[in-house]
């Protein structure tokens, strides 16, 4: 039995969203299959914000620079003719990308609340970090709620290479990475600059680097150029006068005839060659070992080379089947020893959500995770957010945490039993430090914080 | 378990039990209290936008029509016009300008550039890895301390560059209100029975955090339009480094500098960056107030940029960039640099600026000669490596 509350609690807190009411007790039967039963299971999608799908977050992105260009006013503008002042002009307005990750975090906290499927929104966060468009740069933003949708969750449990493909073509990923300006400097479009517009390598250099071989997967910076020049033509077109279609393959800016990468020669021309690189990089064993690698050391933690290569080797065999990747990993032993990783600051949100049946605001979710280092979708860098065991357990990191439970415990602490929480949260898996810390708090609001600053809360 | 000393002790006033462990003297014989602050510039630095080789007849060639406006130091470099605190130090000879720097890094990878200019090993290491900023701190001279002094990361999580034994605070702008101490007081007593590595954490950070209460960083830095601030958490570190106990050594890193498309290095996003990180250079400089006499600030940034612009405004990841020293005792005023030139056959691999001065070098005479490091210390620091000569002649004894 003790071995088992364990092992539900590993259930719930690495696998999936930490503990709602009822799922200790449900996962306590079968913690293997419990987690594994969620495959497959339609969860609940998160809300849709206001640029669910691509098209949206490119017309907004149209739109509020359509309504900064009207609302600046032209120099030296004229009086009105009938001599009365002009009102003063009304602040723009539009939809930024800071309301559509706000709603998109939202959206993702409530699901984190409700989901009978956790382990498909840890999946989903994982494959984000996984292939980074963040919002750090310019106005991704827009974008990422329709990218999560559209790119990463309809293949959680299907094929890598499918993903890779959807992640790597989408346009918030063209943005983020720069490829919608790259062009081949044999195009139609490159001719016709005479030098002004050329090719861009970042996408390319980062594909390769992180979303598939990774760093030590053997290739050049040839490679890279021949690869940059194989993904001109994916592009968004957000010229003013642009007609047609403004997403997806632009044969002007392409690159025309063959490339080599990774010693292959690719004789499509179009956009087909992309995919085709992309299919290749896929199954690559340098990715399958990159990807195993990033996998447990996300979910399970540093240290295991044994399940790396086993999860490896699962993902080689399958050729990048992403359900029996997931499966694999579920059902090894070792992925199922002690807590190791400190929970991101994002995990800690939708855990405290999920046991406590929802997050009081203000302050909103989106300036508590500024405030704790992991802005929401918008990690400083293409590799992501850290995925050391310990890279959230810096020391102004934990005090930050202490602090915002505090206040938040001070408001949740009338209406919320601290001690039922406790057995809500862990269980018999409690340790007997921090049940006598809960018990012997000196109120409601000391019980509260202390549960949620807990090793057993902090760490999956 | 509880530990009712500690309980008390805590109750009694945090600062007394967080004291830093350690007398606060460097280098005491000299009578001097050396600090060394390194501030990172993520992305790549496209150093020859910010230190313009305005007399190398190429330049204008490659960037004239797109540098802008820049102020000449001597006969070779001039500085981007939007630094002007910057220019004022140099004057005032309290800044000197390397050109044509790098790490041994000679890929294009930003992590694996940035994980050797913090790791200072010669190669891109896998796993566990320390920082040599952290090295440093561990082999720094002791003189009456007992126990090893700290460092400071002015950032959420620790960087690579202060990763390693030596312990080491973060620090960042606070936006809860502090938990009271009877609240961190029990926290601490669960954590040293059941989880060290959180319990070190949470020390340090309620030790920082009573710190700053004590003396709150100075306002934050007027906001001009399009310019990132990097003020305000350069005051901070300012405050936080010239406090008399406060860490000695300490880290910052200004993201951004990633300027792949429409970089404005005349005006716009560069020209802003820039703008910013001057502002940021003069708030540490008043910030440190008289500490600042015995401060060195290095800027560093993981590589420089392609020396041509790209097809889309932009440069892309290079080679060679520009580094900074600054502080009340350098021997400044100068730029230092074994000028490789920037012809399109003197360019490496056709495209970027040739490294020729080593950065570890730099930072290896920073080392002997600001934190009095013994020679033989260094390879401590930078392990791995054919000897690292240390630059000499960077500060004034």
């Amino acid at each position: 039995m003790a071995a088992n509350a364990a092992a539900a609690l590993t259930a719930v807190q690495r696998f999936g969203l930490g503990a709602g009411p009822g799922d200790l007790n449900a996962a306590a039967r079968d913690p293997r299959g419990w987690v594994a039963s969620a495959i497959g299971v339609a969860g609940q999608p998160p809300e849709p914000s206001e640029a669910p799908r691509a098209e949206d977050g490119l017309r907004l992105f149209l739109t509020r620079r359509e309504v900064l260009r009207t609302a600046r006013p032209a120099a030296g503008a004229a009086p009105m003719a009938n001599g009365m002042a002009a009102d003063p002009p009304a602040k723009p307005s539009f939809v930024g990308p800071g309301e559509v990750l706000g709603k998109a975090l939202t959206a993702r906290l409530e699901t984190a609340i409700r989901t009978p499927a956790p382990l498909e929104e840890r999946l989903a966060a994982f494959w984000m970090d996984h292939f980074t468009a963040s919002a750090s740069a310019g106005f991704t933003g827009y974008f990422l709620d329709a990218y999560e949708r559209e790119a990463i969750r309809p293949h959680l449990f299907g094929r890598f290479a499918e993903m890779a493909r959807a992640a790597v073509l989408h346009p918030a990923m063209l943005f983020y990475l720069d490829n919608r300006n790259s062009t081949g400097p044999g195009s139609r479009m490159g001719q016709s600059s005479r030098g002004r517009r050329g090719l861009n390598e970042n996408l390319a250099r980062e594909a390769l680097e992180l979303h598939t071989l990774g760093v030590d997967g053997g290739y050049t910076q040839d490679d890279v150029i021949a690869f940059a020049k194989v993904l001109t033509g994916w592009s968004v077109d957000v010229a003013p006068d642009a007609t047609g279609d403004r997403l997806g393959f632009f044969a002007g800016r392409h690159e025309p005839g063959p490339k080599t990468v990774l010693g292959r020669t690719y004789p499509q021309d179009g956009p087909d060659q992309a995919v085709a690189v992309l299919n290749d990089l896929a199954r690559h064993p340098a990715t399958a070992r990159h990807v195993a690698r990033r996998m447990v050391r996300h979910f399970v933690g540093h240290g295991l080379p044994g399940l790396e290569a086993r999860i490896a080797e699962v993902f080689r065999r399958s050729e990048g089947d992403l359900g029996a990747v997931t499966r694999a990993l579920i059902a090894d032993d070792e992925a199922w020893g002690p807590p190791r990783k400190v929970r991101s600051p994002v995990e800690l949100l939708m855990a405290t959500a999920r046991l406590m049946g929802g997050l009081q605001q203000p302050p909103p979710a989106r300036r508590v995770l500024i405030a704790m280092g992991q802005p929401f979708w918008a990690p400083p860098s293409p590799k992501g957010w850290p995925i050391e065991d310990d890279a959230w357990a810096a020391p102004d990191a934990i005090k930050t945490r202490l602090d915002w439970a505090s206040e938040l415990a001070a408001r949740a602490a009338p209406h919320t039993d601290a001690r039922a929480l406790l057995d809500t949260a862990f269980g018999s898996a409690a340790s007997a430090e921090t049940r006598r810390a809960v018990e012997r708090a000196a109120d409601g609001r000391q019980a509260l914080t202390l549960l949620v600053l807990s090793p057993e809360f902090q760490r999956r | 378990m509880t530990h009712p000393v500690m309980r008390r002790a805590v109750l009694g006033g945090l600062g007394a039990l967080f004291a830093w462990p350690y007398a606060p003297r460097l280098a005491r014989a000299s009578g001097r209290d050396p600090r060394l602050l390194v501030v990172i510039l993520r992305g790549g630095l496209d150093g020859i936008s910010m230190l313009q080789p305005v007399g190398d007849p190429a330049f204008a060639a490659l960037r004239g029509a797109d540098a802008g406006q820049s102020v000449q130091l001597d006969s070779l470099f001039a500085l981007h016009a939007n630094m002007p605190k910057l220019l004022a130090m140099f004057r005032e000879e309290e800044a000197l300008a390397l050109h044509a720097t790098h790490t041994p890094y000679r890929g294009r990878s930003h992590f694996d550039g940035q994980d050797v200019l913090e790791s200072g090993l010669p190669r891109v290491t896998t796993g566990e890895r320390t920082g040599w900023l952290n090295r440093a701190l561990t082999a720094l001279p002791r003189g009456e301390r007992v126990a090893p002094p700290k460092g400071l990361a002015v950032s959420p999580v620790v960087p690579v560059i202060m990763q390693g034994p030596a312990p080491v605070e973060t620090w960042q702008l606070q936006r809860f209100r502090y938990a009271d101490e009877d609240l961190v007081a029990r926290l601490l007593d669960l954590y040293e029975a059941r989880d060290p590595k959180l319990a070190e954490a949470l020390r340090s950070g309620a030790m920082l955090d009573n710190v700053m209460q004590a003396t709150p960083p100075g306002q934050p830095g007027q906001r001009v339009p399009g310019r990132p601030d990097f003020v305000t958490e350069a005051a901070a570190a300012a405050r936080i480094m010239a406090q008399p106990d406060g860490p000695r050594v300490a880290a910052l890193g200004l993201n951004g500098w990633d300027t792949h498309a429409a970089q404005g290095t005349a005006r716009g996003a560069l020209s802003n960056r820039l703008g910013a990180l001057d502002d940021a250079l003069g708030a540490l400089r008043s910030g440190l107030g008289p500490v600042w006499a015995d401060t060195v600030v290095v800027v560093v940034t993981e590589f420089g940029r392609t020396a041509r612009l790209n097809g889309t405004g932009g440069t892309d990841h290079g080679m060679a960039t520009a580094a900074l020293l600054l502080g009340g005792r350098l021997k400044g005023g100068r730029v230092i640099a074994d000028w490789p030139g920037l012809a399109p056959h003197e360019l490496n691999e056709g495209r970027d600026l040739r490294p020729t001065t080593d950065l570890r070098a730099v930072m290896a005479g920073v080392m002997v000669e600001h934190l009095r490091f013994p020679v033989r210390a260094v390879a401590d620091v930078f392990p791995d490596t054919t000897p690292v000569r240390p630059y000499a002649g960077l500060i004034r004894s």
